[in-house]
């Protein structure tokens, strides 16, 4: 036992790969004879992979010392790598045509999902400004949140809060694309990108996209990985200041 | 060969990387702002390049369709990764906040997916 776990954590990259092939396997055992095709594979296991993060703590199934090397294949090199890889599928014409869609969205997303995050902070018994900055700025995605927090000195509680709105965000999108992808039009690569925009969680985005159609993937991440800096801009500056205003 | 693929993947991948953490600077923060998308972009462009001067070969884009196709695989692992615990017991100010900003993102793609650029297609010039 003591040689297979220094084995193991030896190679936790190479296990890594192995753990994912069983968890897709699995999914596309599901997929096929549980569910009749009717939920695809990626997304039944990209669910099954959040439930199995419960076992762990902060980082998931990663803090169990064999499955670490999970951190590193699902940890944002290999992530925006493999993105990255996707543009060779995508098409610079579809991208130009929604281009304008693309920018309206990631600036309506970043100002609806910090206005919506206030107003239910407030509502929640929030009344400091600072407070209700960090969370609305959380709203927008959990890099937004700490980062617009600190800026503004935000205490430390209230931070993790914000932080929390955009994990929970990410999980939510993550779930739910591939189940509404249909009712919301999600169907080309024009509205991928709005979407991207209008999101804007990275993880979530691809994650939600690539569970729901594959082809879809490049469009949306090209837009959402705007989105974060563009919230790091607004929040801690503009959004900040007119909240100040509005109720300082 | 497939290592003249994953050569110019990494190649527009850091280039790309770059170019985002020059924008951060700029606006300020740290990190990276549209690095990813710089890259695809990048690689956009090398793509159609190489297409006009017959450079590619089967094997070289090969080489980048192996790393696309991991792309599903490396999300499953980022998720078996996620902080799901925080997401559950982080009180319902977050998990509202987080629940309706997400489903308010959805319902408004329908509305801005809308909007077009008139222009119809260009003459196919990348």
């Amino acid at each position: 036992m003591e040689l297979f776990k220094e084995l193991i954590s030896k190679n936790g990259l190479l296990f890594a790969f192995l753990l994912v092939g069983l968890i897709l396997g699995a999914s596309q055992l599901l997929s096929k004879h549980l569910f009749k095709g009717r939920i695809p594979a990626a997304a039944i296991a990209i669910i099954g992979a959040l439930l199995l993060a419960l076992f762990g703590a902060d980082k998931g199934l990663a803090n169990i010392e064999i499955f670490a090397g999970l951190a590193v294949l699902g940890g944002s090199m290999f992530r925006d790598f493999t993105v990255v890889a996707t543009a060779m599928g995508a098409e610079i014409e579809k991208i130009k045509q929604a281009g304008l869609a693309g920018i309206l969205s990631l600036f309506m997303g970043v100002t609806f999902s910090f206005v919506l995050g206030v107003i239910i902070a407030y509502a929640m018994g929030y009344t400091d400004v600072k407070d209700l900055t960090a969370i609305g700025a959380g709203a927008c995605t959990y890099i937004v949140g700490p980062i617009t927090g600190t800026a503004i000195g935000a205490s430390s509680d209230v931070i993790a809060l914000g932080i929390t709105a955009g994990v929970v965000k990410t999980i939510v999108t993550t779930v739910l694309t591939p189940l509404v992808a249909k009712q919301i039009k999600l169907t080309t690569p024009h509205a991928a990108m709005v979407f991207g925009g209008l999101i804007g969680t990275t993880s979530g985005v691809t994650a939600g996209l690539a569970a729901t159609d594959k082809e879809l993937v490049p469009y949306g991440a090209f837009t959402a990985t705007f989105y974060t800096g563009l919230g790091c801009l607004l929040c801690p500056s503009i959004f900040y200041y007119l909240l100040m205003q509005l109720l300082g | 060969m497939k290592i003249y693929g994953v050569a110019l993947l990494v190649f527009c991948f850091l280039i790309g990387k770059y170019l985002g953490g020059l924008l951060a600077e700029l606006i300020g923060i740290s990190g990276d702002v549209g690095g990813v998308g710089f890259a695809m972009l990048l690689l956009m462009f090398a793509n159609g390049f190489l297409k006009r001067y017959s450079w590619y070969e089967v094997q070289t884009k090969a080489g980048v369709f192996f790393w696309s196709s991991m792309y599903i695989p490396v999300i499953v692992a980022m998720a078996a990764t996620r902080n799901v615990h925080a997401a559950i017991s982080g009180g319902w100010t977050a998990l509202i906040v987080g629940v309706a900003v997400t489903i308010m993102g959805f319902m408004l793609v329908p509305l801005l997916s809308k909007i077009r650029t008139t222009k119809e297609e260009s003459d196919g010039i990348i």
